[in-house]
This record gives structure tokens, sequence and C-alpha cells, in this order.
């Protein structure tokens, strides 16, 4: 026997079933007077730097039916590739943009809209740049282990060529299931949950 | 807690530990039924932490109301209070070194007394409680310590069997200090005889792992004539040193 390495194992995940607007955005479902807003409503002010884009995601089953009950979280750096988290050490981050946002599903749509801006390049390990990409965490009923992916951008062909994370792809077919399509200043991005066109989730 | 002290000098940046994905359950559960059709079939693409990952949104003790962490309160009306056994949940967020996570937003929902959530998809016959809401939120203090008052949630019967029975339990929402770290769970109650029938606990392959998420009825932190306590801690990914590792990010 060797000595112990004294470590816990993590708490084993849950699904966040179908009711869990009432924990993560009271408001949305009706139940006011609690808090004040939903946290992650809101992402950008008037001060905010960068250019400003919309978001419309959906989450598809594996028919193809988007989901009306999911939530989506997303996480990205600022306009200048900083992120607003005090384990970022290459710099301030613009003070009037928190990063994160948080949006359920439309319960009759299935459509998820965010209004954020543009995220600048990020080092990769490294210290190649990233390509701009906002990270997402979906979940829902049905969902054991909350799903951990990233959006592209269509129109960032040459840094999504030069992206550490994009190249492991294997099966350079499944790439595209990464990168949101411009249309205007709406990226519209599906996630596909099963099938053909499978998103690419994340294990890191 | 002068080894956490030393630790919190400067933020840590490490990544953190790889996931075990035997311990969570998988994404296909068959007798989860809605899982069918929701779980990826495809393998998860690994790779090691970077910024995006390690990094993550902190929530300030500022943002919290005075009843946030009581449940009892919160959605009631003036001189009102929830109906149900009186209960507090407390415990500590902790990493997988041991350590206390502070500043750790968590955010809880339930189901009321009779079992019944307010949202417009639940039709159980279970009547509404005007005086219970069915959220709330506390933020860990520096040792990772939480606390919040509630009522405990019946079981209710769910659409997945012709007659399977939810256990009670608390869905618990948690932020460490990256993103990789996020983590959606349910608490059960220490004694429940339907935790072992529940498709949703039990897609947890190993029963050990399904007991860490069992509260224990705690009579010491029971206060006398008013309320019981369960304890739950939490355990979110460790993370490495970044001591030794000479590729930091950024430099």
């Amino acid at each position: 026997m060797a000595q112990s390495l004294d470590r816990l194992k993590e708490s084993p995940s849950q699904t966040a079933g179908p009711y869990v607007h009432i924990g993560l955005t009271p408001n949305f479902c009706g139940i006011g007077g609690v808090y004040a807003s939903d946290l992650g409503a809101t992402m950008v002010n008037d001060k905010t730097k960068g250019e400003r884009i919309g978001l419309r995601i959906r989450v598809l089953d594996g028919t193809g039916t988007p989901l009306k009950d999911a939530l989506i979280e997303i996480w990205q750096a600022d306009a200048d590739g900083l992120y607003n988290s005090p384990v970022e050490l290459r710099g301030a981050a613009d003070p009037n943009f928190f990063g994160w946002g948080r949006c359920p599903t439309d319960m009759d749509t299935g459509l998820c809209t965010f209004e954020t801006i543009k995220p600048g390049q990020v080092p990769f390990r490294d210290g190649s740049l990233m390509a701009p990409h906002i990270t997402l965490w979906i979940v829902a009923r049905g969902i054991n282990l909350g799903l951990h992916t990233r959006l592209y951008f269509s129109d960032e062909e040459k840094a999504n060529a030069g992206d550490a994370i994009l190249a492991r792809i294997e099966h350079r077919i499944r790439v595209p299931t990464l990168i949101a399509e411009r249309q205007g200043d709406i990226y519209v991005f599906d996630v596909h949950l099963q099938g053909e066109k499978e998103t690419v989730f994340f294990d890191s | 807690m002068p080894a956490e002290s030393g630790l919190n000098r400067r933020p840590e940046t490490g990544a953190f530990f790889q996931r075990d994905r035997t311990w969570h359950p998988p994404a296909l559960t068959p007798n989860y039924k809605t899982s069918v059709l929701r779980s990826p079939q495809k393998a998860p693409l690994a790779f090691d932490n970077t910024l995006s990952e390690i990094t993550g949104p902190v929530f300030g003790h500022a943002m919290l109301g005075e009843l946030d962490a009581d449940l009892i309160h919160n959605f009631a009306g003036p001189g009102e209070s929830a109906i149900g056994e009186r209960i507090i949940v407390y415990g500590r967020v902790l990493d997988e070194r041991g350590v206390g996570v502070p500043g750790a937003l968590l955010e809880f929902w339930q189901a009321n007394a009779g079992g019944r959530y307010r949202h417009k998809k639940d039709g159980y016959l279970a009547p509404l409680d005007p005086n219970f809401g069915g959220c709330g939120r506390a933020i860990s203090s520096d040792d990772g310590g939480y606390a919040f008052r509630t009522v405990k949630p019946g079981p209710y019967p769910w659409p997945n069997g012709p007659n399977d029975w939810r256990p009670s339990h608390i869905h618990f929402s948690v932020f460490g200090h990256g993103f990789a770290q996020r983590l959606i769970t349910q608490m059960y109650f220490e004694g429940d005889p339907l935790i072992w029938q529940c498709p949703i606990a039990r897609g947890i392959p190993d029963k050990s792992a399904v007991e860490t998420l069992i509260a224990a009825l705690d009579m010491q932190a029971t206060i006398p004539f008013d309320a019981r306590a369960y304890k739950f801690d939490i355990v979110l990914r460790g993370r490495r040193s970044s001591l030794f590792e000479n590729r930091l990010e950024g430099n």
C-alpha cells in the first residue's frame, strides 16, 4: 500500500430536469419578486466595447425537434480577448462586459437569443491565438451531464483555419458543426444532440 | 485556514483535473427515457483546459437579497410562510483536493411540500402553496460554507414509467472558479427508499457515487422547536498547480 492521495470525487451530475427555469431564470417562468432580474439576461450596456452581435441558437434532439425546455449559458472574452475573471492575469477586461450570459430556450419556438459582442482572440496553451469563439454549456431534461462546446464564427475563416481546438477534430466533416452562420449582424447556430450533424462536444 | 490562505495569495490558474466521466451518469440512460433522443452518441473531443475553460465568471455577495437563502419566506406574503417540514440545508463547496471553494454561487430549486412545482408544465394534482416559489441562492463563504432554509420537498409522480416517482430532492446549480467546474446536480434525503427506484438517480453507475448525493440528517445542527438540519457537501473538479508548468498561458 502506498500513501493515500486524499482526493475527493467530484459530485456526480444529475439532469437539470424540466423545471430548471424555477431555479435559474425564475422571472422567465412567472416567479416574480424573488430576484430583481434573471441572472445573465443582459450582457452589454452602452459603454461595452466591441461589435454588437446577436446569437440565435437552437438545440435539436435526435429527431430534429428543437428542445423547448433547455437552458444555455455562454462564456466569452471581451473585444480585446480578455476574460472578466480573477484568473485572467494578462490584463484587466472591459469593466462593462461581464462575459457570461444565460438564456432559456423559448417554450414555443425553442429559440435562444443572446445580445453580446464579438469576442477577441484568446491564446491557446502554446501561445498561438485561438479563433474568436464563445463557450457554450447546455443543460436540459434528458441531459445527464451539462454539454460543453464552442461557437465559432463563419466570417473568421482565416482565424478558424489556425485554431488549435478546431485542428484537433479528426473527422473534418464535423468542423462546421461548431461554426455559426452570419446573417447580417446575427449568427445562427444549431446544436444537434445526435445524428449525422451531431455537434462536436468537449471533454475538457 | 492557513493552507487555503496560502493558496489564495494569488489566483490559481492551473487547469482542472480530468473529469472522471465513469463516475457521472452516462449520456444515454435508457431507463430515463428522455435521455434516449437527447444523448450525444459520438465521442467527445478531449483536450486540456485552455483559458476559456480555466476562467469563469465570479458573482459578488452584493448581488444577494436578504431573503435569497430563505425559501420559506422569499415568495411568501407579509407575515406568511411556506407550508411543510421546516429544514436547514447546509454544507461546504469543496474541490477534489478537499479545499473549500469560496465565492461559489449556488442556486437551488425544488417542488413544494406536496411535490408540486410552480411551473406551467407541472400539472400534478397536489396544490400549489401560495407562499412558496421554490428558488433560492447563496454564495459560499471563505471556507466554502453555505446554508439555506426551506421546506422539505415532497416526492412526485412523473411521466417516465407508468408509475415512476421521483424521490424528494433539491436541484443544485454550482459555479466554481472556472467555467469547466460548472455543475448541476440533485440532493436527496437520507433514508428515502425512492432513491433506489429512481431511473435518474440510478443512471449513476456506482452506488457509492449516488450516496454522495444523499444529505445526512444532522440533529446537532437542528434548531429545537424550529427546523431540522441536513448536511450536504458538494465537490467540484480540483485544479493542478501551475508551478511546474513551463507553458503558462499567455506568457
